[in-house]
C-alpha cells in the first residue's frame, strides 16, 4: 500500500508542477532573474501550494500516526547549522544557473530532453560525492528522519 | 512584467500542496524530492526503495499525463548549454544533500510544518538562486 500511495502522490505532484509551468526553466529563470522581464508565476505557485499544505500539515500533526505507518518521519536535525547554510547556498547557485530544481528536473524527464536527463545524472553524481564522506559510518545518514 | 497564467499557476500549486499534504497524512513522510531520489541509491535502508522509486516514477508519469492532455504546459526552454547543465546538476545534487532538502522538502513541506530550519533554508536558496540568475542571465557574468 505504501508504494501505491507514493505513486499516486508522486503523480499528483508531477502533474501539479507541470500544470503550473514549473517544468519550464524559462519561467523559473524569469522569476529568479528579478532585474529582467519579471515572471511572478513561481511565487504564486508556491504561495498556493502553501495555502493547501500549511493547514493540512498542522491538522495532520494532531494525529498520533499516519494512516499507513507506525510513526511520522521528520528530520532529526532542527538547528540552522553550517551544512544547511552552505548546502542551500550551493543548491541555489545550481538552481540559478539552469532554472531547474530536483522536482521539475525529474518531471522533465517526461519530455525526453537529453539535456535534462544529463542534469538529473549530474545531480545524482553530486549527491553521491556529498554522501561519500558518510559512507565509512554504516548506519549514518546525514539527513536522518 | 510577464503575465501570469493564473488558472494554471493556482491549479498546479494546489495540486502540489495537496500531494505533499496527502503524502504526509498517509505515508507519514516529507515529500522532499531531492531526499527521496537520492536515498534510492544512497540509503541502503531496509525495504524503503519501493515507495521511493514509486514516488519518483509518479512524478515523471504525472508530467507525462499533463503534457499529453494539456500541451500548453509542455513547453521546456532550456536556459543554459551542456556545460551549465552539468555544473548546475552537480551543485544541485551536492547542495541539496548537504542542506538536507530542496524546494519541495524545505519550501513546501518544511514551511508547512513551520520549521525554522526549513524557513531559513528556503530563504537562503532563494536569495542564492536570485543572485546567481541575475549575475549569469542578466549581467552575463561567466557566460
Amino acid at each position: 500500500m505504501k508504494p501505491l500511495s507514493a505513486l499516486v502522490c508522486g503523480t499528483l505532484f508531477g502533474a501539479g508542477l507541470t500544470v503550473a509551468g514549473m517544468t519550464d526553466p524559462a519561467r523559473v529563470i524569469g522569476f529568479l532573474d528579478v532585474l529582467g522581464e519579471f515572471d511572478p508565476t513561481l511565487v504564486v505557485v508556491m504561495a498556493t501550494a502553501l495555502c493547501v499544505s500549511l493547514p493540512a500539515f498542522q491538522w495532520t500533526k494532531r494525529h498520533a500516526r499516519p494512516l499507513l505507518d507506525v510513526r511520522f518521519f521528520l528530520p532529526e536535525r532542527t538547528r540552522i547549522d553550517r551544512d544547511l547554510v552552505i548546502g542551500s547556498s550551493l543548491f541555489g547557485i545550481g538552481w540559478g544557473i539552469a532554472g531547474l530544481c530536483p522536482g521539475p528536473a525529474i518531471a522533465g524527464i517526461a519530455s525526453g530532453s537529453i539535456e535534462i536527463i544529463g542534469f538529473v545524472v549530474a545531480m545524482a553524481v553530486g549527491m553521491t560525492i556529498r554522501s561519500l564522506s558518510y559512507r565509512s559510518q554504516p548506519d549514518h545518514h546525514e539527513c536522518k528522519t | 512584467m510577464v503575465e501570469i497564467a493564473w488558472t494554471e499557476a493556482v491549479a498546479g500549486g494546489a495540486m502540489i500542496g495537496a500531494a505533499a499534504a496527502a503524502f504526509f497524512r498517509v505515508n507519514g513522510r516529507i515529500a522532499g524530492v531531492s531526499g527521496i531520489f537520492g536515498d534510492i541509491f544512497l540509503d541502503r535502508g531496509q525495504g524503503q526503495s519501493a515507495w521511493r522509486a514509486a514516488f519518483i516514477v509518479g512524478i515523471v508519469i504525472g508530467c507525462l499525463i499533463v503534457r499529453v492532455v494539456h500541451p500548453a504546459s509542455a513547453r521546456i526552454e532550456l536556459q543554459t548549454g551542456w556545460a551549465g547543465m552539468v555544473i548546475a546538476g552537480l551543485l544541485v545534487g551536492f547542495g541539496t544533500r548537504m542542506g538536507c532538502g530542496c524546494t519541495s522538502g524545505h519550501g513546501i513541506c518544511g514551511i508547512a510544518r513551520i520549521s525554522p530550519r526549513s524557513i531559513a533554508a528556503t530563504l537562503i536558496f532563494m536569495l542564492s538562486a536570485i543572485a546567481t540568475a541575475v549575475l549569469i542571465h542578466r549581467l552575463g557574468v561567466l557566460r
